[in-house]
This record gives C-alpha cells, sequence and structure tokens, in this order.
C-alpha cells in the first residue's frame, strides 16, 4: 500500500490556513517602507480630448507629491511593440497617460502621488480637469451591418472553420427548422480583490513589483518594454490573486502607473483601483448571435449556422472563439459559421472566464432546445440523435470524449427521465417548476512551460515554477503531482509559484495550468529522480545497481524496483549517506506535438437545471443543478468540485444576473459598482451536484488533464434558460433573464 | 460638433486637509496607537496603517462584506466606519480568530469544505459566520444562507462556506435541522 499516492484523492488546500487566516499576502499586502499612495483620476467622457489638467491646485496640498497625467509624463517607449504584451489583439494597445486623446468613458487621466492613501483620494477627487467632448458611438445596435472580420487575433484565436454543405440550402428545403437572435449585455469579472500593485524601489531604477496578475513574465515583458528597464531590474511577483477570471491575463493600467510614479520619485509606491474602476479594465463584449437550425424527419441535424458579432474597441481588434464551438458539438453536414467585430468607444474587452464559449455556449445550446421543441424531441434524446463521434471542423477523432456518459450520469442523478415534454407541465401553486439541459464544450490546451526541483538532505522537496494561484489550486495541485512523483508526503513538498525569479511558467488561464505547470512539475521531478537514481547506483552493492529509470519507483519515501519491490533505498538515508547536501534538476515541459496531431483535443459536460418561477412575479430561483464532467484526470477531487460549484455559479449569474448597463446618452456604464452590478450571493445558491465522469486520456498530456475552470461554467447558463422555458413556455433570448422579462 | 466641458478654479486655494492625530486602538487583544488623520477607514487604519492585511478591501463602499470584522462581538464592515470612532471598542480581525498553526473551529472548517478559492472574500465570511454564531441566530441552512449573504464571493465557494458555517453550528449542538 503506498500512502504517496496523492493525485486524484482530495486532500485540502494547501495554502489553506493561509488564506482563512488573513496571512496569504496579496499584491497590496507587502509592508514596504516610505510608501508614497497613487489614486487614478478617470475621463467622465467618452471621446474628445483632454484639453487641460489643473495639477497646480492640488500641488499646493502639503504632502501631495505629483499628479502624472500626459502633460508631464516623460518619454516612454515609441513603438506599438513595445506595449504588447502576450495576450495583445491585433491593433494598437492602450497607452495610459500618453496622448490627450479620450477613446473611452472612464480612461485613466491622471495619477495623483500623495503621501497617503487619504490625501491622494483627497487631491484626486478635487483635480480639475478640462475637457473637449464629442460625439460618441457605444450602441452595438448601430452597428448591425457595420461587422467586420478581424484581421489577425490574439493567442488561441482561430477564426470560424471554413463552411461544410449547402446550410442555407439545407435550411430551407428542411420542414421544421428555427431561425432566433441571441444576445447579452457587457459584463465585467469584477474579482473580489481589487487591481492593485506595489512597486517597492530598490534603487538604481530597480524593482520588484507585487501585482495582481495572471502572468508575471506577461507583466514583466510589458514594463521592460514600456520603461526601458532590463530583466534584472524588474522582478515581478504574484503569490496570491484575488480571483482574476481573466482579468489579470494581461497587465493592467493600475501596474503602469505605479511602476511609472514609482520610477520618477525613486520611491516605492502603491496604486489601487477602486470598484468603480475595475469597469474600466477589460470586460466581456456586448455580443448579438444569430442562429438557425434544421432538422431531418428523423430528428438529425440538416443544417446548423451560428454568426456572432460582438463589439471591440477604436484601438484594438479583441477576438475571441464564439461559434466555433457549435461546428463541432454537434454531428451535421451542413454548417456555416460567422464571426465579426464592431467598433464602438469603448475600452478593449478582454477574456472573461470561457471566453468565447461561455458567450457561444448559450446562442447554440439555447436554440437546440427551441429546435428540440421544433422537432417535437426531448431535448437530450435530440442530443443524442446528434451525437458528433468526431469534430467534424478538423475532421478528427477526439483523443477521448466521455460527453454520453456525462448526458447519462447526469440524468440519472437529476431524474430527467421524469420530466414532462410540455412546457407549463409542473405546478405548485403559483409556482411553475422547470427542467432544462445543455452542454459545454471546451479545448484542452497545453502551454510551454518550466519547473525546477531540488531535494535536501532532510528529504524536503522544493518545486518553483513561475505560474498563479488565483483560486484554482495551483499550490496543491502541484504539490501532489510532486509528491506523487517522488514519492514523499506532501507535508514534505513545498511548492512555490508567482515569481520572476523562478522558471518560466506560461499565463495561468485557458484552463492550461494543471496541463502544462503540472507537466513541467512532473519532469523537474523526474529528471531530479533519474539524479537520484544514479546517486543510489553510485553506493557500495546498490541494490538497483543495473536498473533504467522506467524500471524503479518512488514510493513511501523509498526509490524501488518496480518488480522487485523489496530492492530499495530509502531516499532519505541515500542523502545523508551520499554526503550531498542537494540534489537539483530543471525541465522543460511542451506538449507533444507527434502525439496530438491527429486529435481533437476537447473537455465536455452536461448540466441539468431546474428553476422555479413565481408565475405573479416573474421572479427565478434555481432550486438544483447537476454538472457532469468529462475532463481527463481529476487532480484533486476537492478543489476540483470547487471550480465546477463557481463554475456553476457563474453560469447562474449570466443567466439571471450579470450585466453591465451602458448609458449610451454619456457612453458610460451606470451599474458600475458591487451594489448594481448583480451577482449571485449565499442565499441564491441551489442544490448542486457536481459528477465527474471517468476519462482516461494519454494523448493530451502525460497526467492525462485537461482542465476544469472553464468547462465547469458551460452549459449551465443555457440549462437554466432553457428550464425557465419549460416552466413558462415563455423563450427568453436575451439574458440575463431578469422579471420583467418574464412578465 | 465638440463641446467644452471645464470647472470652475477653486477660489482661494484648496481647503488644507485635517491633520493627524495619536488614535488609540484595541485590536485583537492589543493596545495600538496609530497616527491617523479623522477621515480614515477603519478598514483603512487596519490595512496601511496596522498593517494588519488579512480584513480585505473589495469595494469601499460596504456592498461586498470582504472588510467584515468584529467590534466588540459585532460585525461590521470596516470601510464604512472612521477608525477615530472606535478608540473605546473591542475590535478583532481575521487575525485576531487564529493562526495557522493554531485554526479557529470556523476557520479550520473552512479549509475542511473548502470553503473559498482565491482566499480573499474568505476573512470577510469568517468573520461574518464568527458574528453569526456571537447572534445565536444560525438555525437553519436558509437562515445561515441568508444572513450569510451580506458577504459576496466571486469564486461562487457559498456551497462550501455554508457546509463549513453548519458543522460549527451543529458542533455547538444549536443546528434546527
Amino acid at each position: 500500500m503506498s500512502q504517496t499516492d496523492h493525485i486524484g484523492k482530495g486532500p485540502n488546500r494547501v495554502d489553506g490556513p493561509l488564506k482563512v487566516s488573513g496571512t496569504a499576502h496579496y499584491a497590496g499586502e507587502f509592508n514596504v517602507p516610505n510608501l508614497a499612495y497613487g489614486y487614478v483620476v478617470n475621463s467622465p467622457i467618452a471621446k474628445g480630448k483632454v484639453v487641460q489638467v489643473h495639477a497646480d491646485e492640488v500641488l499646493a496640498l502639503p504632502g501631495v507629491l505629483a499628479v502624472y497625467s500626459h502633460e508631464n509624463v516623460p518619454h516612454l517607449a515609441w513603438f506599438d511593440r513595445s506595449y504588447k504584451d502576450l495576450l495583445a489583439p491585433g491593433g494598437s494597445p492602450f497607452r495610459p497617460l500618453h496622448s490627450p486623446d479620450i477613446t473611452f468613458n472612464q480612461q485613466p487621466v491622471a495619477l495623483v502621488m500623495a503621501e497617503t492613501f487619504e490625501l491622494a483620494r483627497y487631491a484626486a477627487a478635487l483635480l480639475r480637469v478640462d475637457y473637449e467632448q464629442e460625439k460618441h458611438e457605444t450602441n452595438l445596435e448601430t452597428k448591425r451591418t457595420e461587422g467586420y472580420l478581424p484581421g489577425g487575433g490574439k493567442l488561441g484565436y482561430a477564426p470560424p472553420p471554413p463552411p461544410r454543405g449547402n446550410p442555407e440550402k439545407a435550411w430551407k428545403n428542411a420542414d421544421q427548422k428555427i431561425e432566433a437572435e441571441y444576445t447579452h449585455g457587457a459584463q465585467h469579472h469584477n474579482p473580489m480583490e481589487l487591481f492593485t500593485s506595489t512597486v517597492e524601489w530598490l534603487g538604481k531604477d530597480k524593482i520588484t513589483v507585487y501585482d495582481k496578475t495572471q502572468g508575471v513574465f506577461n507583466v514583466q515583458r510589458y514594463l521592460t518594454g514600456v520603461f526601458g528597464l532590463s530583466k534584472d531590474n524588474c522582478r515581478v511577483v504574484s503569490q496570491f490573486m484575488g480571483g482574476g477570471f481573466g482579468s489579470g491575463l494581461r497587465p493592467q493600467y493600475s501596474v503602469f502607473m505605479a511602476t511609472l510614479a514609482a520610477l520618477e520619485l525613486k520611491r516605492s509606491v502603491r496604486v489601487t483601483l477602486t470598484r468603480q474602476q475595475m469597469f474600466s479594465i477589460g470586460h466581456r463584449p456586448n455580443t448579438l448571435q444569430f442562429v438557425k437550425l434544421a432538422t431531418n424527419p428523423d430528428g438529425s441535424l440538416a443544417s446548423l449556422q451560428h454568426h456572432a458579432l460582438h463589439e471591440t474597441s477604436l484601438f484594438e481588434d479583441y477576438t475571441e472563439n464564439v461559434v466555433n464551438w457549435s461546428g463541432m458539438q454537434y454531428q451535421c453536414d451542413n454548417v456555416k459559421l460567422g464571426y465579426q467585430l464592431a467598433q464602438l468607444d469603448v475600452y478593449s474587452p478582454q477574456d472573461m472566464r470561457a471566453p468565447g464559449a461561455a458567450t457561444g455556449n448559450p446562442g447554440i445550446e439555447i436554440a437546440m432546445d427551441e429546435m428540440a421543441y421544433a422537432a417535437g424531441l426531448d431535448p437530450l434524446e435530440f442530443r443524442f440523435r446528434n451525437y458528433a463521434e468526431r469534430d467534424q471542423n478538423v475532421d478528427k477523432p477526439f483523443s477521448s470524449k466521455k460527453l454520453r456518459e456525462c448526458y447519462r450520469e447526469g440524468a440519472a442523478k437529476f431524474g430527467w427521465d421524469k420530466r414532462p415534454l410540455e412546457p407549463r407541465s409542473m405546478r405548485e401553486g403559483h409556482l411553475l417548476t422547470g427542467w432544462g439541459m445543455a452542454g459545454g464544450v471546451w479545448d484542452a490546451m497545453q502551454m510551454p512551460s518550466r519547473a525546477s526541483a531540488r531535494i535536501t538532505a532532510d528529504g524536503r522537496l522544493l518545486v518553483l515554477s513561475g505560474a498563479g494561484e488565483n483560486g484554482a489550486g495551483t499550490y496543491t495541485i502541484m504539490t501532489q503531482i510532486a509528491a506523487e512523483t517522488l514519492g514523499l508526503p506532501l507535508e514534505a513538498v513545498t511548492f512555490e509559484l508567482g515569481d520572476t525569479d523562478q522558471p518560466q511558467a506560461p499565463l495561468q488561464g485557458g484552463s492550461w495550468t494543471a496541463a502544462s505547470v503540472g507537466t513541467a512539475v512532473k519532469n523537474a521531478c523526474d529528471a531530479l529522480g533519474e539524479k537520484l537514481l544514479k546517486l543510489a547506483q553510485k553506493q557500495k552493492d546498490s541494490p538497483l545497481k543495473d536498473a533504467d529509470y522506467d524500471e524503479v519507483e518512488f514510493v513511501n519515501g523509498q526509490l524501488r524496483l518496480r518488480r522487485d519491490p523489496d530492492r530499495a533505498v530509502v531516499l532519505r538515508d541515500l542523502l545523508q549517506a551520499s554526503g550531498v547536501t542537494q540534489v537539483e534538476a530543471e525541465s522543460t515541459a511542451l506538449p507533444n506535438m507527434l502525439k496530438q496531431n491527429g486529435y481533437s483535443l476537447h473537455s465536455h459536460n452536461a448540466v441539468f437545471a431546474e428553476v422555479q418561477v413565481d408565475e405573479d412575479l416573474g421572479t427565478v430561483r434555481v432550486t438544483r443543478v447537476v454538472n457532469a464532467v468529462a475532463a481527463g484526470r481529476i487532480l484533486n477531487r476537492k478543489t476540483a468540485r470547487s471550480q465546477v460549484l463557481g463554475g456553476v455559479v457563474w453560469g447562474l449569474s449570466m443567466a439571471l444576473m450579470e450585466e453591465t448597463i451602458m448609458d449610451h446618452k454619456f457612453g458610460r456604464y451606470v451599474n458600475h459598482n458591487y451594489a448594481e452590478y448583480h451577482i449571485p450571493v449565499n442565499a441564491d445558491m441551489p442544490h448542486i451536484d457536481v459528477l465527474f465522469v471517468h476519462e482516461d486520456d494519454d494523448i493530451v498530456n502525460p497526467l492525462g488533464v485537461k482542465g476544469i475552470g472553464e468547462v465547469g461554467m458551460l452549459g449551465v447558463t443555457a440549462a437554466i434558460a432553457n428550464a425557465i422555458f419549460h416552466a413558462t413556455g415563455k423563450r427568453v433570448r436575451d439574458l440575463p433573464i431578469m422579471l420583467d422579462k418574464l412578465l | 460638433m465638440s463641446q467644452l466641458l471645464t470647472s470652475a478654479p477653486h477660489r482661494g486655494g484648496l481647503p488644507a486637509p485635517v491633520p493627524t492625530g495619536p488614535v488609540r486602538l484595541h485590536i485583537n487583544g492589543e493596545t495600538r496607537t496609530l497616527q491617523l488623520a479623522p477621515w480614515t477607514s477603519l478598514l483603512d487604519a487596519l490595512r496601511e496603517y496596522a498593517h494588519l492585511t488579512g480584513t480585505k478591501k473589495g469595494c469601499d463602499h460596504g456592498q461586498c462584506g470582504a472588510c467584515t470584522v468584529l467590534v466588540n462581538g459585532r460585525r461590521i464592515n470596516s470601510c464604512l466606519t472612521l477608525a477615530v470612532m472606535h478608540e473605546d471598542d473591542d475590535i478583532t480581525t481575521i487575525e485576531g480568530l487564529g493562526t495557522p498553526d493554531n485554526l479557529s473551529p470556523l476557520q479550520q472548517a473552512f479549509v475542511d469544505h473548502d470553503a473559498f478559492q482565491c482566499g480573499y472574500c474568505t476573512p470577510g465570511q469568517i468573520c461574518s459566520a464568527q458574528g453569526l454564531l456571537n447572534e445565536g441566530r444560525a438555525h437553519s441552512e436558509a437562515e445561515i444562507k441568508e444572513l450569510m449573504s451580506g458577504n459576496l464571493c466571486r469564486c461562487g465557494a457559498y456551497t462550501g462556506i455554508l457546509n463549513a458555517v453548519q458543522e460549527v453550528v451543529a458542533a455547538q449542538g444549536e443546528m434546527v435541522k
């Protein structure tokens, strides 16, 4: 029996005790001496120019140190490429305080620096800025016919695949068909932690930047590019992040501002955004979707067409993959997918949890429900009849796809077989009950990543990789992988992350951290293991004398021969007897393209939801959700379940609550605070069951993991919308479904 | 067509900020004297002056609950009150409930039930839950859910939070099914 098999179990988070005791340090919590505080001033207009910044008035206040604006910001990098971070889309990145031009409401126009936070806030509130206001356009409805295809895209963007078959003809000829438009407004990530940077001035243009980010290397790349710092003089640290959901993938203007002030004042600086300013740093774009579906008499899909149009800024072509998933989710030979952008006077949108998929998924999955009803079929049965065995977008088989099992196990847990097909058929007094379902698909990705591992004579293992921890459980799963690889108890292993002094890791996003950093950690530990084997073989009369690395295993603190476990050495004895103080190794993990090339790599899920709608008031309560996920190997059942629970909350939020409302008259978001931007609270929680469907996959990566952060959110929004239809007979195609839409 | 937006200059210069003065606060059983301006919120006093950063700032407007602390055993949003108003009060922050090596029952229950992900709302959730226990009002699942609804969690860890609080309430023998 092994006590060092950790993967697949559910140990508590290793960073849990720090988080529950207030001793985990987030970006704004590094106590640096002689700190100056910054407060950002934002534009109240959406388009125009700054005419004058009356800095002199506030500079006269004792304790105010500086006011930075385009009027006095020193010469910075000239070319766009210096401002382009790893996730910059096509176009010209926004340069804070660069020019008098205003291109979106809430654009930062000045930074006020002072001896205290209170003073910086006071001076910022009093700072007069004169503007010349021009006519703006923030309404996507005005751009319905002005969409354009983005030229290039950002990392991970794939244009829709070319059409197949003759979808329009098939649609026209079909007896049963639907055509509908689906919309949702802008949404903001709103992680609990405000964007903050603490920049520690170390003298001579050398700084350490404690930043809220999902990628310390991306921030380092940006800051060295913009401010001309060498990498050695610009260390970026992010050990804990109070939620990201994509908002921390690109460097935010808070880190630009704090670094600028630190370099100018030659002093340590902290800049923290307000909750209101958290609505000026990127968002899930307002999107219009157009779907046409048709079926053959046997219930198979005859035609599938899905087009999306979403907003972007005037300066960048933000892209995400909205419609591509629709071409692979179901078997259909006549498919057309379209994707366009339209420019508005808004800030560039930014990846937000399951970017693209969270938008396209309700579009196609509500349409599938509508189509099922038009064809007189149970929505689950309809999906079985159109199950895709192959990814038709790229004409490849899936490396693994246990979606059928998700459907079956989820439906059984939910009790779907007792569902009457007819809407409005379950009623208790004035409460209408409805059951809906939907499914989702997300990419299983792996990015290049590095990690190092070092074991000391006391038997303790230290593993490093500059990855991120935004709540997904990175510390814990990496500790599990490292401990299992070298046969150690969890307590003997420390995993550290979030520092540009560590081996390079990719951005913390896309659900790829477990696969990418996890494989790097495994490789580094295996490289260390090989060194340990060699060390063992140097010993006199070594029981492992002629063994190859693949013939040995690390279990329960021993290095032993697989075929004859009695031939073993105790790791700690080995280290102490060999006289070395430490053994270390570093390794890189790259996706195995040769192995993966012939396959389509994806995670899947199926969601079943129950709602109760008050017929008189139009209020909706979600009472039950079952989310069945097939995402390869689950590394930690406890933290993985939490991620999926969180995904359900996000899907519920998108279905019923979340929307940033634009007042087009002012081109300004009007509910830019936590009271009016509604997200679920504890009292909104349904009973949630999370099921992990067993899925083996040795093609995606050596660990067989696919990631769960994004896929867990998919299907939920549509399942709830479909349940509302089943309860009320009313089809709402504009999210969020607030009570006015049901009255 | 463009339109000029200007505002009138501040006549006679800007009013000078009110100077700082010593403020005595009793935090986690310790008395600390901090040099504070009167407009310093209790939250900022804790984080920026006492360097007790366990108390979190999520909105600064009393909308999210991340800054919840216990004042004389009752939970309050520390962003909505000024430090100078609490000279005679007994303030307990998350650091005063337990340490990583000696967690309080609630803190341990939060770890066991994975009642958080990013951890940023967590100190506020735990202080709120402690306040709820102190209030003696958490007698049912519905009551806990309602009374914990002043604390937002964007990661969506609400199920774990409920279960963690339920466990501690049950251990105290107060839970009614």
